[in-house]
């Protein structure tokens, strides 16, 4: 079973329709289900909205979510829930989940904001290519809708870069923990290939 | 390798939701409805072909059939995996609540937004910019004589020369039946800053006629704000696809009846795009 976090930032409807297609026996938890989140091969943090409002929904369970996590148990983060991973954002004032060292800034001046619609990744091949995108190439699109971006500390836990105005972090990894800053339940088949990703890590 | 955003292909599926279940329609004028087909096989089809994203726009715009509009998007988000915006009839908040709980991914509002503003910030507050799209339907007022020039420029109009001569854009409701008086590029702005994260731009001069976008209403509203503009309304052919784009700042274009009467696929537009260096997803 995989977990999707139901906390109350967007409607689940799609991840959870996406999971199901792609045979990851997605399960709705809300916050105070721990014990659910214990038996989770895998756990998944959708949705959309502002930062301090998922930061505030999470954080009665961070501890626990981080003990869980510390077990090894895939995460996958996905746009607010990928920026949530960090340690701090420029959109509010919550402290984040802070599983991954760096922060979340806003998209530059320069470009429309927000970033809204299908973009292609850039690997950074720093390290082997993680298992999130096994099958994906750079020339495949995915559906982005976001104002603010994740800005690693350390490079090395970019996997995939993408541009719009600057270069930003689209997939991150490190260990157990990944992130996506674009909606693979909004991203076609695609989209769809990458949860199956998550799928196979899950019950690896 | 190029690294950029794509220009978005939106077919819109104009629903008739008197008919149980839900029916697309080809053309909207209810004299000569035609149907087009089950809308969620039709949103399936397009995604195959490779649809960006898809409008549910209920030309009924009734309330007593949001159930039924919700039955539509549920039927459509349990196999389609791309962005659904619905619009047509959406009051604010709690209408918008229903379509997002069945999988909709934005909504879009005209009527309730210009009778009353503050729909707006409800809107993307309670779900996010990127959830609130304001759909604004356009026509052209030109202004001949000098008397209409001197007046609209006292009260403030967006004027615009095209090679038709002056004219400022007026929004119109309820489907264009309704003229407000309110300007359009002015209010794209006031909607950008009450928390709008996307406008639908509708030309009601084009809108059925087959003869391209309206590129200097769409010019005049992508220079003066700075979320993405979807342009809608006249689109006969990938031609106008490529005009819009080339000529305009536009991030998406809209297009219903060229693929509900399959003379093209979305495939084929895209080729056709990225035969002239428009970034599209293939």
């Amino acid at each position: 079973m995989i977990a999707i976090m139901n906390y109350g930032m967007g409607n689940l409807f799609s991840i959870y329709n996406s999971m199901k297609k792609v045979n990851g026996e997605p399960e709705l938890v809300s916050v105070g289900e721990i014990n659910m989140l214990r038996q989770a091969d895998g756990i998944i943090i959708p949705g959309v909205g502002a930062y301090d409002d998922g930061m505030r929904r999470l954080k009665p369970i961070a501890d626990e979510l981080r003990e869980i996590l510390s077990g090894g148990v895939p995460l996958l983060g996905i746009c607010i829930g990928m920026q949530l991973l960090f340690e701090e954002s420029e959109e509010g004032n919550e402290r984040g989940l802070s599983l991954i060292p760096g922060r979340v800034v806003r998209l530059p001046e320069t470009v429309r904001v927000p970033h809204m619609g299908w973009n292609n990744l850039h690997f950074s091949y720093s390290e082997i290519l993680s298992e999130i995108l096994e099958g994906i190439s750079e020339h495949d699109y995915f559906y982005f809708v976001h104002s603010y971006y994740c800005a690693p500390r350390d490079e090395r836990h970019i996997v995939a870069f993408s541009e719009y105005g600057v270069r930003f972090a689209a997939v991150v990894n490190i260990d157990n923990i990944y992130g996506v800053q674009f909606h693979p339940e909004k991203s076609s088949k695609k989209g769809l290939h990458i949860l199956k990703n998550f799928v196979h890590i899950c019950k690896r | 390798m190029e690294v950029m955003l794509t220009k978005r292909i939106i077919p819109c599926l104009d629903c008739d939701l008197r008919v149980p279940g839900g029916r697309v329609v080809k053309g909207k004028e209810f004299k000569q409805i035609r149907y087009a087909g089950v809308p969620w096989e039709l949103a399936a089809e397009y995604e195959e072909q490779g649809a960006d994203e898809i409008v549910f726009l209920d030309i009924t715009a009734s309330a007593e059939r949001r159930e039924t509009m919700a039955h539509v998007i549920k039927k459509t988000a349990e196999n389609v995996f791309i962005p659904l915006t619905v619009g047509g009839g959406i009051r604010g908040v709690e209408d918008a609540r229903k379509v997002f709980s069945v999988g909709a991914d934005k909504v879009s509002v005209n009527t309730a937004a210009i009778k009353r503003p503050d729909v707006v910030n409800e809107i993307a507050d309670e779900f996010g910019s990127q959830a609130c799209v304001v759909a604004i339907d356009a026509k052209r007022r030109y202004l001949r004589e000098e008397s209409a020039l001197k007046k609209a420029e006292e009260e403030g109009k967006f004027i615009v020369d095209t090679a038709e001569g002056k004219c400022w854009f007026e929004c119109s409701i309820y489907g264009g039946r309704e003229f407000t008086g309110t300007d359009a590029v002015k209010w794209a702005m006031e909607v950008e800053a009450r928390g709008a994260g996307e406008i639908l731009l509708t030309s009601m001069d084009r809108d059925g006629t087959k003869d391209g976008y309206d590129i200097e209403l769409t010019r005049a509203v992508c220079e003066s704000v700075r979320i993405p503009v979807i342009a809608s309304g006249g689109c006969g052919s990938p031609a106008h696809m490529i005009e819009v784009f080339e000529r305009t700042d536009a991030s998406a274009a809209l297009a219903a009846s060229i693929f509900h009467y399959r003379e093209y696929t979305v495939r084929d537009v895209k080729l056709h795009l990225k035969e002239h260096n428009i970034p599209v997803r293939l």
